[in-house]
């Protein structure tokens, strides 16, 4: 028998936009990092000598984020210096996969309680600085088909049949929704506001949301991956190389139905029973179940799909018996695709909006989703949840949260 | 005999002259090689050798690696561990430019070393460009028509003497690029504006200009840049935030321009990726490596044989009748001057022919003319040719409707309409006026050459030459024998072939001879696929990632759908009872009755727009025929259209219509553009592998029809484990 591995607290920053006029742009990946363990720590008040590891997700790891930046947060924190750290990457899903390796050593035995989660300054350690073999090395680029994600996202609407407008529409929804969650108060149960070395808030509500949007204004916007698709370098071409079957890449993905670059944190105390009972901590979720899976990295970003089928399977579960899903809202067409392939209606999935509201921090976005899903359950009083990812060259994760 | 010789002049400077005995053009060998490490070691020896130039006994500098030699070296490198005997030979060649290169200097100070320089008094390709780089100083003449370049990607290799890693260290990744995976050759001028060569000096001062330049030249001049501390890549490497954008789009660019096929690309991009994040001796490791790998590849081997190996020996004559004297063509008369007619009198005039552009009227005959001087108008807007060469080139047409003036010709080519009769009329009329010993040639693409021969007064001096449309721009003539066609028709044809610059290939005489033969099951299996409710997109796209120019619907678009519908009306009134349907019939009649009769209307299998300029396949296919609800596998549809065609050039091959597989793949690759990278039907099949063929081809013929019936010749190799070559 494992052990159950329970969440005790789950937090996160408010995003900041991601470039020079951007809240948070002043502010360290490092000050954000440990600003959030020193928040775990202050809202639990646990034994802090009983954290077994910190598991950081992070993208981009160069520059400031380089160097196992969960081990300069860890100590930088007022942690133990006792407690090592390990910074993550698996793309989009870091956030998610940090906790997900957190929780399956505890209940594997190997330590009592993880902080996990992950960071991403998008604005100050812009994506891809970090290289990657996988874009530019001929040797994998070629086998592999690679196109970039927007790329990829088009031919999720192209195979699959999103029109622009099915995804404009799916987007400005996900601006009414964050905006209203935040009139609503709902993210006030994680979210903790920004502070500056002296303890004065930078910033305490999400920055990038623009509720003024509506399904006219995204319509006048211009496709983003049309260029690069069509005419330098030709990527269309590329994916066409391997869905011979499609006439063309219809682009209708552009800056208002994709994600926002931002800058953020979040973090996770996850831990076993005892672990809760020695520090006078009250469970809120039990993680039932835990999957990932690698697929076809041309289309990319379908993995929510193969990901939700293994881990539903894995739990014994039917799609229905989940009363809540966070899918990233990386792209209109990814959330669309997973609608579709489970049928589930929209007022299950992302009721508070996601991602093309709010901003997608990177290494850090996983953890949030499981904050936003974690504090839904409770206020809706619902019992089954899923956060699921789609992850760059062609990867998906999934976790099954139940409430206790 | 040597083929690099060593002398020293009065100031001490060596002369290192490279002249193939017996050759008019030299090209480099492992004998070659050899010599001239010895000559590198006496010149950084010898101390009373102060440097040394490198140069040529010719009137070109070299034409690149003996290719019969790198095209042995897979078959020479035994079978234990090849991949390490051509490594080691690769390294080899690596370390003595890299000698040269390096010419004695201190690793440390770069001091000591001695000056060697490259003076090019014309021509350099491949291996004589890569030797040249590994100079300190390339120095070429301004002469003319010379051209320097690496054109290795055109043969299914990449530039494996340190040309690769040379050429990006020199001008960064986007230039290189450019050069090389085009193959590009450039004049002089260009040369040395893309960065490859130093100087360009007045052809008579090659010699004292490179010498001048040994005898000044400091330690500092001789050493490369990337020897020297803090090299920087032009351009930056791969992971430098400018560079890596670059070569972002160079992979996709190379990936889908090559459709993934070309593999001698890929690994030439690979060498560029990996060098740019390394030092020099590093990098040429790299390349040795990558160079290794491409000519294990059954592909370079395949594409070395037929695009270069035996494309140069059928144009030298491999198979012509060898004890008749040259029998160049001095007069030629041309009947018809439409599209076919008019294209051969232009390339005919090009080689200096004379020629006799006859038809019905003067004006005709003019507008036959006309067509020449609308491509030299052309070429000479571009800069490629000039108002005094148009006017030459023109005075040797001579339009006419007077069959008269065809007087004197020694060779006539027929193009007229295509019916017997007016054939038939067109012979009679134009051997009034022939001697004897002049050859009569049809142009014909459809009709037998035999039958048409009945209308020549001499059989055995008629013969069949059919040119490819546009004429000025296909490379291949089709000779084709009739029955009583006689060796001097051949030799005549074959020399006049020479004559234009074009590669021949000789068959037999039969249905569609041999080239149509093969493209028009192609053709057909394409339309048998949409009829089947195939998606016309996998069709089109698995011909292309085959590696074929046109998809089949497209081709069907280009040669006309109302052409395909007429002859098979008349084919079918031909034959009668006896005539098999192709499986097309129900398309071609959808389509002509549709009035889409392809390109030429605007409307066909594709839609155009009003510029008649390509678009989208057209979507009232799919409801005339519509899709599979599963569709068949994208390897299925790529082995119906690759063995439709491969599987017919075998049976022309067994009909004797071939009788040399050479021109059966030469033939292919120029004649209908046939898969490039597998050296040609035969060279396909063998890469394929006989079993594996025959294995496809049975299941295939099962699901649909004989034309998959695996070949004799096939299954023979297939029992007996052999290969076509």
């Amino acid at each position: 028998m494992t052990r159950d591995v329970f969440i005790y607290d789950a937090i996160r920053s408010p995003r900041g936009k991601g470039r020079k006029d951007g809240k948070l742009h002043q502010t360290s990946a490092l000050h954000l990092s440990s600003e959030m363990l020193n928040a775990l720590i202050e809202r639990n008040a646990f034994e802090v000598t009983e954290i077994e590891d910190v598991i950081w997700g992070n993208v981009t790891q160069v520059g400031e984020q380089g160097a196992c930046l969960a081990r300069s947060a860890v100590l930088n924190s007022n942690l133990a210096e006792s407690t090592p750290g390990l910074s993550i990457n698996r793309f989009c899903a870091s956030g998610l996969e940090a906790m997900n390796l957190g929780a399956a050593q505890i209940q594997g035995g190997v330590g009592e309680a993880y902080i996990c989660g992950g960071v991403e300054m998008m604005g100050r350690v812009p994506m891809g600085s970090d290289g990657g073999a996988i874009a530019v090395d001929p040797s994998v680029a070629h086998k592999a088909y690679f196109v970039p994600q927007g790329i990829s996202a088009d031919i999720i609407a192209t195979e699959y049949g999103f029109t622009r407008e099915e995804c404009d529409r799916y987007s400005a929804e996900s601006q009414k929704r964050a905006f209203e969650a935040w009139q609503d108060n709902r993210f006030n149960k994680s979210v903790v506001p920004v502070k500056d070395i002296n303890g004065l808030t930078i910033l305490d509500r999400d920055e990038y949301i623009r509720p003024e949007t509506t399904f006219e204004s995204l319509q006048s916007l211009n496709p983003a991956f049309k260029k690069q698709g069509e005419s330098v370098p030709g990527f269309d071409h590329v994916a066409l190389l391997k869905y011979p079957h499609l006439p063309a890449i219809e682009h209708v993905h552009h800056a208002g139905n994709s994600s926002g670059i931002v800058d953020g944190a979040a973090a996770i105390l996850v831990g076993s029973r005892e672990f809760g009972e020695r520090n006078n901590l009250k469970p809120r979720a039990r993680i039932r179940a835990m999957a990932k899976i690698g697929s076809d990295p041309t289309i990319n970003l379908t993995g929510p799909v193969p990901v939700t089928e293994k881990i539903l399977a894995q739990a014994g579960l039917s799609i229905d018996d989940i009363d809540l899903f966070e899918v990233n809202e990386a792209f209109a067409s990814v959330v669309l695709r997973f609608m579709q392939a489970f049928n589930v209606e929209h007022d299950k999935v992302n009721v508070n909006g996601g991602a093309i509201a709010m901003g997608h921090p990177l290494g850090a976005t996983g953890a949030m989703l499981i904050s936003t899903l974690l504090d839904e359950l409770e206020r809706s009083d619902k019992k089954l949840g899923l956060a699921t990812l789609c992850v760059a060259a062609g990867m998906g994760s999934a976790t099954i949260l139940e409430l206790v | 005999m040597s083929i690099f010789n060593l002398s020293v002049d009065a100031n001490g400077i060596a002369i290192i002259t490279w002249d193939v005995p017996g050759a008019t053009m030299n090209v480099m060998s492992s004998a070659g090689y050899e010599e001239l490490s010895i000559h590198i070691e006496t010149v950084l020896t010898d101390d009373s050798i102060k440097g040394a130039v490198i140069t040529s006994g010719k009137k070109d500098f070299a034409g690149g690696m003996d290719l019969n030699e790198l095209g042995a070296m897979k078959a020479n490198a035994g079978k234990e561990n090849p991949a390490s005997t051509i490594f080691q030979s690769v390294m080899n060649g690596h370390q003595i430019l890299r000698r040269i290169e390096r010419a004695g200097m201190d690793k440390k100070t770069n001091e000591g070393g001695k000056p060697i320089v490259s003076a090019l008094p014309g021509t350099a390709a491949g291996i004589g460009i890569e030797l040249a780089l590994s100079t300190h100083r390339v120095f070429v003449s301004d002469r003319k028509g010379a051209k320097y370049g690496l054109p290795e990607s055109l043969v299914g290799i990449f530039p494996g003497g340190g040309g690769t890693v040379r050429m990006l260290f020199r001008v960064g990744l986007v230039n290189a690029m450019q050069l090389l995976s085009q193959g590009k050759m450039l004049d002089a001028q260009k040369a040395l504006n893309a960065g490859y060569v130093d100087e360009v000096v007045p052809h008579e001062e090659l010699l004292t200009r490179a010498k001048q330049w040994i005898l000044t030249a400091s330690n500092e001049d001789i050493v490369k840049p990337w020897d020297k501390k803090g090299f920087k890549l032009p351009g930056g490497g791969a992971y430098h935030p400018a560079g890596m954008m670059n070569f972002l789009g160079s992979t996709a660019i190379v990936h889908h321009s090559t459709k993934g096929v070309y593999q001698n690309q890929s690994a030439l991009l690979s060498v560029m990726y990996e060098s740019s994040m390394v030092d020099f001796d590093t990098a040429i490791e790299i390349e040795a490596r990558w160079f290794t790998k491409v000519l294990l590849n059954p592909s370079s081997e395949a594409m070395i044989r037929s695009l270069f190996l035996n494309k140069q020996a059928l144009e030298k004559g491999a198979n012509r009748p060898k004890e008749i004297p040259d029998m160049s063509v001095k007069k030629l008369g041309i009947l018809g001057a439409g599209l076919m007619g008019a294209g051969i009198a232009q390339v005919s005039a090009k080689a200096g022919i004379e020629v006799v552009l006859l038809d019905r009227d003067q004006e005709s005959a003019e507008k036959g003319k006309a067509y020449s001087a609308n491509i030299l108008d052309k070429a000479i807007a571009k800069g490629r040719s000039t108002s005094s060469k148009k006017e030459a080139l023109l005075a040797l047409i001579k339009p006419t409707a007077n069959y008269e003036d065809l007087s004197g010709c020694d060779l006539i080519v027929e193009a007229v309409f295509e019916d017997k009769g007016v054939k038939a009329e067109a012979t009679k009329q134009a051997e009034a006026q022939m001697t004897t010993d002049a050859v009569f040639a049809s142009n014909t693409s459809t009709l037998p050459i035999s039958e048409l021969a009945r209308a020549s007064k001499n059989a055995e001096r008629f013969i069949g030459i059919h040119f490819f449309s546009p004429v000025e721009r296909m490379a291949l003539v089709e000779i084709i024998k009739g029955e009583k066609t006689g060796d001097h028709a051949v030799a005549k044809a074959l020399d006049f072939v020479r004559q234009i610059g074009k590669t021949p290939i000789v068959v037999n005489d039969a249905r569609y001879f041999y080239a149509n033969r093969c493209i028009i099951p192609y053709a057909n299996e394409g339309v048998k696929m949409l009829k089947e409710g195939v998606n016309p997109h996998l069709i089109e796209n698995a011909a292309k990632q085959l590696g074929m120019p046109l998809g089949p619907l497209q081709l069907n678009d280009e040669t006309a759908i109302d052409l395909a519908y007429r002859i098979m009306t008349a084919t079918k009134a031909d034959l009668g009872d006896e005539y098999e349907p192709t499986g097309t019939e129900e398309v071609v009649e959808f389509l002509y009755n549709a009035g889409r009769f392809g390109k030429k209307t605007k409307a066909g299998f594709y839609e155009y727009d009003s510029n008649g300029k390509r678009q989208q396949i057209w979507k009232g296919l799919n409801k005339q025929f519509p899709l599979l609800e599963v569709q068949p596998s994208f390897e299925e549809i790529k082995d119906r259209l690759a063995l439709s065609q491969s599987f017919e050039a075998v049976r022309a091959l067994e009909e004797g219509v071939l009788e040399d597989i050479r021109e059966g793949d030469v033939g292919a690759i120029l004649g209908w553009g046939f898969m490039p990278w597998s050296g040609g039907p035969f060279g396909y099949l063998d890469i394929v592998g006989a079993d594996n063929a025959v294995a496809k081809g049975n299941d295939l013929a099962i699901k649909y029809g004989k034309q998959f019936k695996p070949p004799k010749k096939l299954l023979e190799h297939s029992q007996l484990g052999t290969t076509f070559y």
